[in-house]
């Protein structure tokens, strides 16, 4: 079957050790982690995990049971791939920035929507935010003038539409939490 | 009403219906153990390593059904556990693990005897606790009890810092739990069982049933067997599925996998619809994972949603508590023959049978005869506890289990040293049984140290000791695949029966086949624990046994070089 980049959504409790129990197995089963993206989520007490994870659909299935089966924290996982999605992710980058370029720099800072940040006598710092590819033909463009520093977040996604967390479990999560 | 941290546990260990607790005291748990004389319906066992404690806690609840509990001190105390949890872990036994940690200000300081014991048991406990919270205590202790015996059992593990114990809060127990993340699945899916139903009716001539322990977990045995009536299906069980289906029955064709019976993993590798219940396909039930049951299709019956599909293609999945799906399934069932297939299935057991005629008419003392003198001795009624290796195979091939809970075994770890200590978690537990330890030369000098606790607790425990002199089974494989090169394999033993004595334990030594069933009476008549030391035929090997990495119809009887020699040797 064919490896792809699948993004696969939970909601944790958000109780200290949890991201070591989803990390730790991951790692012991051998499963393939592209990114991670960890915080709130609109329910109180429950946390928000975005993993990329690399592999074929037996492998994916597989990881989603196991985070859901095997960690008493996890509420729901979903795999988002083939759903109607937004997905975005952000990057800082600190780039040399002398006279001559800063105005070229600008440019292509304005054509893909990116914020500059801070400014200094010979840098400056970009906020990009996006799709993957987006912040990556961002980085192909600005590379020539010498990137000091970048930092990049995990992907975190959302499916389009009104729907939200409306499913059982999670409204018994959420009713539980809540006693 | 104002309670200390381990007045709190007791309460609540109580209150989970615990009698008897495995453990070893150690300095951060001493306030603990100061408060068990208030509470003397909480039996304690001192074990002498903790490793006998933790398989102690899993022998008693794999008998009971019940939540077996062991408890050991911080650091060392807690690392002793590791083995036995992980053998709970992997064979879905129900146990609650206790340790003592370091007081809470000096967690994370390298403090004496300070481990991080929920860290490293983060990979074999189904969950785990570091209780901070004095006030919590009660809480989690519900839901550890809650977690090891719901759903796919497992251990769950508390850690309890010294101080901990000592403070005073307000105790109340808990009436429910609050674990918003857990629920598994028991009903099965009503579609996939009438699928299910479906295959069973009309689409299969060749139909096997593979038992495994989640039958057992589930008490689903009457449920089992009306299935396999009602259809006419043969039934074959995993290694920890003995018991699950009567060994006497008509329909059953005993164990498969890797030392299965010939017939057993024939039938499987001929079928053509697969039944699984309970059971994970473990590589050594299976064998080669891409080889298996070509012909078959598979459903595929088993409470953890993780095991569908993880190993072996699945074709009808139904996720749910064994007896809860059964029980819908059955009313879809249709009475049915499969004269063909079960005559066909006699015939590979005729023509292939467990005993072959070299073991029969042997002259010298075999572990095979040994096993089923013990069998007939105890009328097969005894619960038989194995060590690992070829003496755990000679037990599971040649006794008959006809009730669950009756072979106790470590399955998935493969735990040498399992024997003894888990015996006496047995023995504890159902104290009207017969137990029967049997041990390899090897394994029990892992854990022999606990015949002082037998002793102690006044266990009667009884132990055959299979004794051939090498760690055999490994020798085995290098006989077989290593060229007959034995390296550290030979080991030098103790003399049983003279350290039977030293534990004031009475014991006998047999060599010969007519001594055989003398001793095991005299093991039977005596009150209390007793010891045989059995000296075998040091090169018997197990047989059947599928090549590792081989299908299951590869499976390989006796060479046919080894009954010549015998019956060159044999020839009048």
């Amino acid at each position: 079957m064919v490896s792809t980049k699948h993004t696969l959504v939970a909601l944790v409790e958000d109780k200290p050790g949890v991201l070591n129990r989803m990390v730790s197995l991951f790692r012991r089963r051998g499963f393939n982690i592209a990114s991670i993206a960890v915080g709130d989520s609109e329910i109180p007490g429950l946390a928000r995990v975005t993993f990329v994870v690399n592999g074929d659909l037996t492998v994916v299935e597989q990881v989603r049971k196991q985070l859901l089966g095997k960690i008493v924290e996890t509420v729901k996982v979903s795999d988002l791939t083939d759903e109607d999605i937004v997905v975005r992710e952000l990057a800082l980058i600190k780039v040399k920035a002398q006279a001559g370029s800063r105005s070229e720099i600008i440019q292509i800072v304005d054509i893909f929507r990116a914020d500059i940040v801070d400014v200094a006598q010979d840098s400056l710092t970009i906020e990009i935010t996006g799709t993957e590819d987006k912040i990556n033909s961002f980085l192909d463009l600005i590379r020539p003038f010498g990137i000091k520093e970048l930092a990049r977040t995990g992907r975190i996604a959302m499916t389009r539409g009104s729907t939200g967390s409306e499913e059982k479990s999670v409204k018994n999560a959420q009713e539980s939490l809540e006693n | 009403m104002k309670l200390t941290g381990a007045q709190i546990l007791c309460e609540s260990l109580l209150r989970e219906g615990v009698e008897v607790i495995f453990g070893f005291p150690g300095g951060v748990v001493l306030p603990l153990f100061d408060t068990f004389p208030q509470y003397p319906k909480l039996r304690q066992v001192l074990v002498r390593h903790e490793q006998g404690a933790a398989h102690a806690a899993d022998g008693y609840a794999r008998a009971t059904g019940k939540v077996g509990v062991c408890l050991a001190t911080s650091g060392p105390g807690a690392t002793n556990l590791v083995t036995g949890i992980a053998n709970a872990y992997l064979d879905s036994v129900p146990v609650v693990a206790i340790t003592g940690q370091v007081a809470r200000p000096f967690i994370g300081k390298d403090a004496f005897q300070e481990v991080d014991i929920t860290g490293i048991t983060l990979p074999i406990t189904k969950h785990n606790y570091l209780v901070l919270e004095t006030g919590k205590l009660a809480q989690v202790v519900k839901e550890a009890f809650y977690l090891a015996r719901t759903g796919r059992p497992g251990p769950v593990l508390i850690d309890i810092p010294k101080d901990v114990f000592i403070e005073e809060v307000e105790f109340k127990y808990p009436e429910k739990v609050n674990l918003p993340g857990y629920n598994p699945t028991l009903q099965g899916h009503p579609a996939q069982i009438k699928r299910a139903a479906e295959l069973i009716n009309n689409a299969c001539q060749k139909p096997v049933i593979i038992a495994g322990r989640g039958v057992i977990i589930s008490g689903a045995f009457d449920e089992l067997k009306q299935l396999a009536e009602t259809a006419q299906i043969p039934v074959v069980t995993t290694l920890l599925g003995i018991g699950s289906f009567p060994e006497s029955h008509a329909l059953s064709y005993g164990m498969l996998g890797m030392h299965g019976m010939v017939y057993a993993n024939w039938a499987v590798d001929s079928a053509d619809l697969i039944i699984a219940i309970g059971m994970r396909f473990d590589d050594r039930a299976t064998s080669k994972f891409s080889e298996f049951a070509p012909n078959a299709r598979i459903i595929h019956i088993d409470i953890d949603p993780a095991e569908i599909g993880k190993n072996i293609r699945v074709d009808v999945p139904i996720v749910g508590d064994v007896k809860k799906v059964l029980e819908p399934l059955l009313k879809l069932i249709r009475p049915n023959q499969h004269l063909e297939w079960v005559q066909q299935l006699d015939t590979w057991r005729k023509e292939h049978p467990m005993v072959s005629a070299r073991i029969r008419n042997a002259t010298t003392l075999l572990p095979q005869f040994v096993i089923r003198k013990i069998y007939e001795v105890t009328r097969g009624n005894a619960i038989i506890v194995t060590g690992v290796g070829q003496n755990q195979m000679w037990a599971a091939q040649h006794y008959w289990y006809d009730r669950p809970n009756t072979f106790i075994s470590s399955g998935g770890l493969g735990t040498m040293g399992f024997e003894l200590p888990a015996a006496m978690g047995v023995k504890i537990g159902k104290p009207e049984e017969i137990v029967w330890c049997i041990a390899g030369d090897g394994g029990f000098q892992m854990t022999l140290h606990e015949l002082a606790t037998i002793v102690q607790e006044k266990l009667a425990v009884k132990i055959a000791i299979i004794n051939n002199g090498y760690l055999g089974m490994v020798r085995q494989w290098q006989e077989l695949f290593y060229q007959k090169r034995y390296v550290c394999t030979p080991l030098s033993c103790p003399d049983f029966v003279k350290l039977a004595e030293a534990y004031c334990i009475p014991a006998l030594r047999v060599k010969r086949k007519e001594e055989v069933i003398p001793a095991v009476e005299k093991a039977m008549e005596t009150d209390g624990p007793f010891l045989i030391d059995f000296v075998v035929e040091p090169e018997e090997n197990v047989y059947p046994m599928v090549p590792a990495g081989e299908s299951l119809a590869k499976v390989l009887e006796e060479p046919q070089k080894e009954a010549q020699i015998w019956s060159q040797q044999n020839t009048p």
